[in-house]
């Protein structure tokens, strides 16, 4: 195992955070505070409880999650672009590392990012909304598995990625609204049958359940469930960095 | 990055620096970029591979290098499986690219210490800032590269590639575009890691930092390496002399009589010249002298000149074309 290169590639990714820490860390707390301000404090008092919970405490996993899931792929697919656009891939390239190597690195530093900025944004809500975690063990664990496996999906939108926009289509146009309709802001079980069952089909809805149930006890579906679809996940997205790195795909020709 | 993780204990007796084996490189649009390349550098050498733009030279590198995936063949790099024993063979190897890509908003010092990192070896700041005074870069260490000149960038390029202290250093057009004094100066630093035992493999354009610099010459054109021979030998092989004489009257041709010497009339006819073969003993000079004079041909002046190795690159990569 190089583990320098580990080492050097985590804290290379890492320094860029706190480069950039207004955009990196600043500017997502902001805009999901303001979350907090518009549908907590604001709305959400005069908005009935969901699931026998508030609706601002409510919202709390969710958009945690949102921004998990967006600053993840945004934090992953950016560090391996970024490479491939300036030129400088070809040092990776020609590195004594393994796949593993590089993934730990790169994926480790998003995902650390993730967490972060989860802590960070569960620390503000409390400003603004009252909640409570009455399975902190899962609750860590749910946010790490998430940070890790949207990680890694960006690291793998970053490889594949041939220019910025494309860079941009995925978070945009599939995860953006795979979020919103995933149950951030409401529980499934507020939406017609039929509705109900096609929300099913969305693996969003699966983080944002088991997450929401590690803070309040209730679950749209079971825990269990949420928490096998997250390492499906995780191992599925594995399995294609790896094809990846085997084949070189859009890394060598 | 590989595809395997072992890595074998190091062959025994292995004195190519540098062993490639019927490499060949064919992309998925059918071009063939190399063709059966067999090619062994020496240890502590400095081999220069010559060729014109598209030969193929930095397709070969970036095969050793890891970059590009070879269609067929092997290669040892210090008696080491460039696929197979991945991590043994590319920390030994350092390479230098022909284009400027850094890590534009990073420091000096912050991607110096990366590449070392990455290449494997522990944090050593001493032999970094060794690196960086060697290279004049010290008083920049902590700028952005985004701030340096392009020759300054190039200077970074090279101490990215030396920071894991590489056994074989690739430089794959390091003068391109970089003024004169910059180039004399790589120049140096080239024969001062030589001297420390690195083998240098460069490709360039400029055929006289070949011709300066470079124990043995290999001409790629066309993804197949037409010669690979000692550059003092190369140039005595297939060098031409030239003697070159300065009339005091124009000659309007050849007179018949010089018809048996291999003559060219040459700057409206003020000029003779003989051409003959460096290592031939008998050049004919003599000879020629003596007749000319019997036929009243006077000079006011000679000289003689041999062909350059750019003269013999041009002759070798047009012979085939």
């Amino acid at each position: 195992m190089n583990v320098h290169a580990i080492r050097a590639i985590y804290r290379f990714e890492m320094a860029r955070t706190f480069r950039t820490l207004m955009q990196s860390i600043a500017a997502p707390v902001l805009s999901t505070a303001l979350y907090f301000v518009v549908f907590g404090a604001a709305i959400g008092a005069r908005m009935g409880r969901v699931d026998g919970v508030g609706y601002g405490s409510f919202i709390v996993p969710g958009l945690i999650m949102l921004s998990i899931l967006t600053e993840s792929v945004a934090n992953a697919s950016f560090g391996i672009y970024l490479p491939k656009w300036s030129g400088t891939i070809f040092e990776l390239l020609s590195a004594p590392v393994s796949y593993i190597e590089v993934l730990i690195g790169y994926v480790g530093a998003a995902a650390t990012k993730s967490v972060m900025l989860g802590v960070l944004i569960l620390a503000t809500a409390r400003v603004f909304v009252p909640y409570e975690i009455l399975h902190p063990v899962w609750m860590v664990v749910f946010l790490i598995l998430t940070a890790l496996s949207f990680s890694l999906l960006g690291f793998i939108i970053g490889v594949w990625a041939g220019s910025f926009e494309q860079l941009q289509v995925v978070p945009l146009m599939i995860l953006t609204p795979l979020t919103f309709l995933g149950g951030a802001f409401y529980s499934i079980s507020m939406l017609p049958p039929l509705w109900q069952k096609i929300t099913l089909f969305n693996p969003v809805v699966y983080l944002i359940s088991g997450f929401r149930w590690s803070f309040y006890g209730t679950a749209d579906v079971n825990v269990l469930a949420s928490a096998a679809a997250t390492l499906c996940f995780l191992v599925l997205c594995v399995a294609l960095v790896r094809w990846i790195f085997r084949t070189g795909y859009k890394l060598k020709n | 990055m590989g595809a395997s993780a072992a890595s074998s204990p190091r062959p025994a007796g292995s004195a190519p620096v540098v062993r490639v084996a019927g490499l060949r490189k064919t992309y998925a649009n059918g071009l063939t970029a190399l063709h059966d390349i067999e090619l062994t550098i020496e240890r502590g050498e400095i081999f220069a591979l010559l060729g014109p733009n598209g030969a193929g030279k930095t397709t070969l590198i970036n095969i050793i290098c890891g970059i590009v995936t070879p269609s067929a063949g092997t290669v040892l790099a210090d008696g080491y499986d460039i696929v197979r024993d991945y991590r043994a063979a590319r920390a030994r190897i350092g390479l230098v690219p022909q284009e400027l890509h850094t890590d534009t908003f990073e420091s000096v010092w912050a991607t110096v210490n990366f590449s070392r990192g990455l290449f494997g070896r522990a944090p050593d700041p001493a032999c970094c800032e060794r690196i960086l005074r060697e290279l004049s870069l010290w008083d920049r260490k902590d700028e952005k590269i985004m701030t340096l000149s392009g020759g300054m960038k190039r200077r970074v390029l090279i101490a990215k590639a030396l920071a894991h202290e590489p056994t074989i250093l690739f430089l794959d057009e390091p003068t391109a575009g970089v003024d004169v004094e910059l180039r004399r100066d790589m120049w140096q630093l080239v024969r001062r890691l030589r001297a420390s035992g690195v083998t240098i493999i460069l490709t360039t354009h400029y055929i006289e930092e070949a011709e300066q610099m470079a124990d043995r010459v290999g001409v790629i054109n066309k993804g197949a390496l037409i010669v690979v021979e000692d550059k003092a030998l190369l140039m005595r092989k297939l060098g031409k002399r030239q003697l070159i004489l300065h009339l005091q009257q124009p000659l309007a041709a050849i007179p018949a009589a010089l018809a048996a010497y291999p003559l060219e009339l040459a700057d409206g006819g003020n000029t003779l010249v003989l051409s003959f073969d460096a290592h031939e003993r008998e050049t004919g000079i003599p000879a020629l002298l003596k007749r000319l004079g019997e036929l009243n041909i006077d000079f006011k002046d000679l000289h003689s000149s041999e062909s350059s190795l750019e003269e013999i690159f041009v002759g070798l990569v047009s012979e085939r074309a």
